[in-house]
């Protein structure tokens, strides 16, 4: 597009669609009446030695047909867009249209959800409508990378467990979904010492939950935990505040196993949850953060 | 320029008469609808076609006025996407159907037309069931043909105006009944027609009353056998499925010509003269405005009003009936008597046009007979294919799309199976779906570490079965089998 900036290219366009028009009229008036050779209702033509062609003339509505046409493109160029950089009577573009279908959507949406803003996450829970509404979003939103049930993967947190990073309350749903977050362990293997001492600290980490681990290494690795203890509590219990997470639970965002726990220590992570307040408005937000701790609730497929 | 010496376009192909003729002409290439003021005919033919436009009618008009189930009975919710046909439920997942049943009119079509021709087109063709009707009014108003042109011809004047404006309103309201009617199996009628009462319509469906409507009146009041000429396709490749042993409705050359007027007391025989008194009754009933005498052309609707009104001329003149009949162009050159033209029928297209129309009719019957109460999609995330969770256990996670398609609730149990160990989140939890309504159920299958290894990494196939309960045990369990794949990750 950018070689046909100047201002003559509409121009150009807007003659040219005009005589256009005007031509195919012409050409069907003139076309209309044919000279013919002959009065035995052929054209007079003959091929093949005696095959001949006939005048079956189309009924003259037909042509009304055409003329129709003719006057639609009229209409249509008088009222939309389309003769070089006339705008249009009506002044129509694409961006309006679907800015004007995205106001009637949100003026659809507005009453369903005004029921809903006023209710907590523990009201809506007990609304079947309103849980419908948020396994939609979350299927369309958050499935991507927290799964369809939730549970997410490796990176990306379960929402249907019991575990939170932070305060697990509504409020902190909607504001992770509004704003994001970033969870940061930085590298703690110089603060820890050797390799062996991570891998110590590692097994120590996986007797906090009862996971199988090599004992020894973990009574010695105990004793470096004290690093780790500044962010996940001295009993590893992690702070929701910080958002340190529980080691003292099975949930395992980054991997299981001691080589899983040695790579955190050693190289940090930086994880991140993307911000969702330009795609969702406040009330959509408010309905998602309900069914995401709807998630953890035991029930959530209720059968009759 | 243009030479403006015109000369008048015969209105039917003169005999060619060689290229001699080399005066030069110019002539339109279109040409002005000709009236046609169609006589008003009765007999057996026309009894059948009134029949057909009473059956069709009734069908039409009637049917969305059916309750079935506290709901109407035949309903295309094109906004939720369900179809309700008396008991069914039908999808767009079911579109098959549709295609079946096209097959089954598309079979049909090419069947009677094999057969006896245009018989589609002569009696039950939705044209030429509203143009009887728009006809009947137009007979009841301005009077049969020589009332009517004489009306035409005559100036405007009050009754005239009274006639013709009648007409019309009568064509109007016709047509925007018949408008409503279509609508009203998108949109339950009965709530529409509380609409209508105070012209409350959406905007959609005052398009569709109203193009719809306005087509009704157009075709069937002003267009007529225009459409037939020049807008059908049908009408152009059923001539594909004619041969020359299909009944058509033809003249019997041999026996009318030579053609000319005697009292009924003349021997036609010692008057040289063959059995057509040339009446022109034939000409005058034809909706498509042929001389059905000038052998078959592509005109011919089938309508077979030519061979009523000619068949009641024979009676008074107390000649033998069928100067023009049902025959074929075999029959007409060998002289072959009914049993043989019978005979002629069940002839190798017929019998593939019959056979695959039962096939598929049987087919379709079977199809729907054997139809699942409820239908069931998988889809894998796609976002993960698999995770670790606890104990080292692989996870994959799914959506199931349940579908019930009965107007009860029903409830199901899911089980997935295919790798040793396999389970699901969901246990034996069940899971109901609301009438006609679709449900989507997340859902994490799982399988231990070792049984992970030994299938090793890869994609595997798994299935899922989808057991509906019961309410009474009496019922046999009915199952949907859903094929999926479980990934082990490397």
């Amino acid at each position: 597009m950018s070689d046909f900036v100047h201002s003559g290219w509409g121009l150009f366009v807007a003659i040219t669609t005009v005589l256009s028009l005007v031509f195919c009229l012409a050409l069907l008036i003139v076309a209309s009446r044919r000279k013919v050779m002959a009065t035995d209702n052929t054209t007079g033509h003959v091929w093949d030695e005696d095959l001949r062609e006939m005048n079956n003339p189309l009924p003259r509505w037909w042509m009304w047909l055409f003329v129709i046409t003719v006057v639609f493109a009229a209409v249509y160029l008088a009222f939309y867009p389309g003769l070089g950089s006339f705008a249009g009577m009506l002044k129509w573009t694409s961006v309006g249209q679907y800015e004007a279908e995205q106001d009637r959507a949100r003026a659809a949406m507005q009453p369903v959800y005004a029921k809903y803003v006023a209710m907590s996450a523990e009201q809506l829970a007990q609304e079947p409508a309103a849980m419908g509404i948020g396994q939609r979003l979350f299927l369309n939103n958050c499935a991507q990378c927290h799964g369809s049930d939730g549970r997410g993967s490796l990176g990306f947190p379960n929402l249907a467990d019991q575990d939170w990073l932070g305060a697990g309350t509504h409020d902190y749903a909607k504001s992770v979904i509004t704003e994001g977050r970033v969870g940061v362990m930085p590298p703690m293997a110089a603060a820890v010492g050797t390799s062996e001492d991570v891998r110590n600290v590692a097994n120590y980490v996986l007797s906090l939950s009862g996971s199988a681990h090599n004992s020894v290494a973990a009574q010695l690795g105990k004793g470096k935990f004290g690093v780790c203890a500044a962010c996940h509590g001295a009993d590893g219990k992690g702070n929701a505040q910080l958002g340190a997470p529980n080691l003292t639970d099975k949930v395992w965002l980054h991997g299981w196993g001691e080589q899983a726990i040695v790579n955190i220590v050693t190289q940090g992570k930086t994880n991140a949850m993307p911000a969702q307040g330009r795609l969702l408005t406040p009330e959509q937000v408010h309905v998602l953060g309900a069914y995401v701790l709807s998630l953890s609730k035991p029930t959530r497929i209720a059968g009759n | 320029m243009l030479q403006t010496k015109k000369t008048a376009v015969p209105a039917a192909p003169a005999a060619v008469g060689g290229g001699e003729d080399r005066r030069e002409a110019v002539v339109s290439m279109y040409q002005a609808q000709r009236k046609i003021y169609a006589r008003a005919v009765s007999g057996w033919f026309a009894g059948w076609r009134w029949a057909f436009v009473w059956a069709t009618q009734l069908i039409f008009y009637g049917l969305p006025w059916l309750e079935w189930n506290a709901r109407q009975a035949v309903l295309f919710d094109l906004g939720a996407r369900r179809f309700y046909i008396f008991g069914l439920v039908l999808y767009p997942q079911d579109f098959i159907y549709l295609t079946g049943l096209l097959i089954v009119a598309a079979y049909s079509l090419f069947l009677f037309t094999a057969v006896a021709g245009r018989l589609w087109c002569g009696f039950a063709c939705p044209q030429t069931v509203y143009t009887e009707i728009f006809m009947w009014v137009e007979r009841k108003l301005e009077g049969d043909r020589a009332q009517r042109m004489r009306l035409d011809a005559s100036p405007w004047g009050a009754n005239k105006l009274l006639r013709k404006g009648g007409k019309q309103l009568a064509w109007i309201a016709i047509g925007l009944w018949t408008g409503f009617t279509f609508v009203g199996y998108f949109t339950p009628i009965r709530s529409l027609a509380v609409s209508a009462s105070t012209l409350g319509f959406g905007p959609w469906e005052w398009f569709w009353i109203c193009f719809y409507g306005f087509a009704t009146y157009g075709n069937a009041g002003w267009m007529r056998e225009q459409v037939c000429k020049y807008m059908c396709p049908y009408a152009r490749f059923q001539s594909a499925m004619f041969d020359k042993d299909t009944l058509i409705i033809t003249y019997d050359d041999e026996r009318g010509e030579p053609r000319g007027s005697r009292s009924r007391k003349a021997d036609p025989k010692a008057a040289r003269l063959g059995d057509c008194v040339d009446c022109g009754l034939c000409v005058q009933v034809c909706p498509t405005g042929i001389d059905i005498r000038k052998g078959l052309q592509y005109e011919c609707i089938g309508c077979a009003a030519c061979i009523d009104v000619c068949n009641g001329i024979m009676e008074r003149m107390e000649y033998p009936k069928g100067l023009i009949r049902y025959d074929t162009q075999n029959g007409m050159a060998q002289h072959l008597n009914r049993s043989q033209l019978l005979r002629r029928a069940l002839r190798p297209r017929v019998l593939v046009y019959a056979s695959v129309l039962v096939l598929i009719l049987v087919a379709l019957g079977t199809s729907l007979a054997l139809r699942s109460p409820f239908k069931v999609d998988v889809v894998r995330d796609r976002g993960a294919l698999a995770r670790l969770v606890e104990d080292g256990w692989i996870e994959n996670v799914y959506r199931l799309q349940l579908m019930n398609t009965t107007e009860q609730l029903q409830r199901y149990r899911i089980r997935a199976a295919g790798l040793p160990g396999l389970q699901t989140d969901l246990g034996d939890t069940v899971v109901a779906v609301d009438p006609a309504a679709t449900r989507w159920v997340p859902l994490a299958a799982r399988v231990p570490p070792e049984a992970a290894a030994t299938a090793g990494r890869g994609s595997h196939a798994i299935e899922f079965t989808v057991e509906r309960i019961e309410d009474s045990a009496a019922d046999a369990p009915r199952t949907v089998v859903e094929r999926s794949t479980f990934v082990v990750p490397r």
